[in-house]
């Protein structure tokens, strides 16, 4: 096991993302944040939260989206999943979109967002931000706009982030 | 976390777990349903066949809008016009539905067992659309669902299962539903209409004074009044039972509380229930329907999960 990033790490990386997406997005007037269940709801929540301290004035929408029903490995011997609550109560249509996930690793939860998040409706641009990119093991041709942490890992070993909220302390670990 | 079952017969074989899981599915599925697109591509390589030997409007209408709405590719098939009338046996007719690459059954049929008996010979996952007097479980979830949905919660809860319980699946599967869900389950009706072994069975109270069971109950599900079903008369006439079981708006105020009326559907208008009941806001009915088309999504999902895994 080894720390990728430790608890003020991790809240100094939260501060860098959304500084930069200030920069991109400035008053976030026509850009909405969507964090992918389960997971990503986790950093979609602090992103969000941060961004609110940060831009007092800006009214900053934000929606959850989960991807169970979208996913490519239904009925292929993986087991079932659970469904997780879906709530987008804005429209998508002509909104730049930022996606959020906390792990990107073979790109496929990211595919499974896009098809599901386009049911929604069109909207002008959507962008992607991960807390880790583990590079150089996609599956599909998926590459992050904003990265908290690159890093290589073998296959065989896991990527967990771990929350206050949740695991009473936050870190991000390598597990072999 | 998987069904424990592979096809649904019945509420009967389900754990509690398992309804529990419909429901959180059922959930997520309703809020697919207010999207502007209501759809999801999740059983897109399933085709579906609903094979109809009775009668229906909503199940059927419900089940193939849940199969659509899941991506799957779906097929019915209705009795009457097929080639049953030629003497095919259930069994035939069925194996040759599924070598054309059919990959799971929802079946309506007026013989109790039927699903269970083609369960035993055949290998797809089957979805009991109601058979005989035994079990219509959609209908069961669907109801659970919507009391859970109005009320918050099942758990204690007092419901009222009100009208011909006898020739009723939905009665059968709503009381194991109810039950394994922790609720208080009263049916009423005239003493003709209710099994005599009810009470000791499946541990329900039994009264036949409306009355006093709407006063206990904070749910009414009436049932329709089943003349296809009954070979001998039952009670007097329809007029009669209307005047004895019938709810109306009367009877309602009278209570001076709040009960949540439901009805699965077809409604007799003026004999179990009053057009002023049925409308009002007591009435859940359109709920119920509503929430169908969910509830099926999630069995019919979990189903299809379940046989891969």
């Amino acid at each position: 096991m080894k720390t990728i990033l430790n608890g003020k790490q991790l809240s100094i990386t939260i501060d860098r993302l959304c500084h930069q997406l200030i920069e991109n997005h400035l008053q976030f007037e026509q850009t909405v944040l969507i964090g992918l269940q389960p997971r990503g709801i986790f950093l979609s929540d602090r992103i969000y939260n941060t961004l609110r301290k940060l831009l007092p004035d800006a009214k900053i929408q934000y929606g959850k989206l989960d991807i169970t029903f979208y996913r490519d490995d239904f009925n292929k011997g993986k087991g079932l999943h659970v469904p997780n609550e879906t709530s987008i109560e804005f429209s998508i249509e002509n909104k730049k979109v930022i996606l959020i996930d906390d792990v990107l690793y073979t790109g496929r939860t990211i595919r499974s967002a896009l098809d599901a998040m386009l049911d929604f409706g069109r909207p002008a641009s959507v962008e992607l931000l991960t807390l880790i990119d583990r590079r150089f093991s996609r599956q599909l041709p998926i590459q992050p706009d904003y990265t908290g942490r690159t890093i290589d890992a073998f296959i065989s070993q896991k990527v967990k982030v771990l929350w206050e909220e949740r695991d009473g302390k936050d870190e991000v670990i390598l597990v072999d | 976390m998987s069904l424990s079952v592979k096809h649904l017969l019945g509420i009967r074989d389900l754990q509690r777990q398992d309804i529990e899981l419909i429901f959180q599915t059922a959930r997520e599925f309703k809020e697919v349903l207010q999207r502007p697109i209501k759809k999801v591509p999740t059983l897109r390589d399933t085709t579906i066949v609903n094979v109809f030997f009775e009668n229906s409007t909503r199940t059927r209408i419900s089940f193939e809008l849940a199969e659509k709405r899941l991506g799957a590719d779906t097929i019915n098939f209705s009795a009457s016009g097929s080639s049953v009338s030629k003497g095919e046996t259930l069994i035939d007719t069925v194996n040759n539905i599924l070598s054309m690459k059919v990959d799971m059954v929802v079946m309506r049929h007026s013989a109790s067992g039927a699903p269970h008996f083609l369960a035993k010979h055949i290998d797809v996952p089957i979805l009991n659309a109601g058979d005989g007097i035994n079990e219509h479980p959609t209908q069961a979830l669907l109801d659970a669902f919507s009391i859970k949905e109005k009320l918050g919660s099942i758990e204690g809860r007092k419901i009222a299962i009100c009208g011909d319980i006898m020739h009723s699946r939905v009665a059968l599967s709503n009381i194991y539903c109810l039950k394994k869900l922790g609720a208080e389950v009263t049916v009423v009706g005239p003493p003709t209409l209710i099994p005599k072994y009810l009470e000791s069975a499946l541990g329900v109270n039994v009264t036949y004074n409306m009355r006093e069971a709407l006063q206990w109950a904070d749910v009414a599900n009436v049932l329709r009044i089943q003349l296809e079903r009954q070979n001998t008369p039952l009670f007097s006439s329809l007029r009669e039972y209307a005047i004895a079981y019938g709810i109306n708006r009367k009877l309602l105020d009278s209570l001076q509380k709040d009960i949540v009326i439901m009805h699965p559907g077809p409604i007799n208008r003026g004999v179990e229930l009053s057009s002023d009941v049925a409308d009002s806001g007591h009435s859940i009915i359109l709920d119920q329907v509503e929430n169908g088309v969910a509830v099926r999504m999630a069995a019919l999902y979990l189903l299809a999960g379940k046989q891969a895994s």
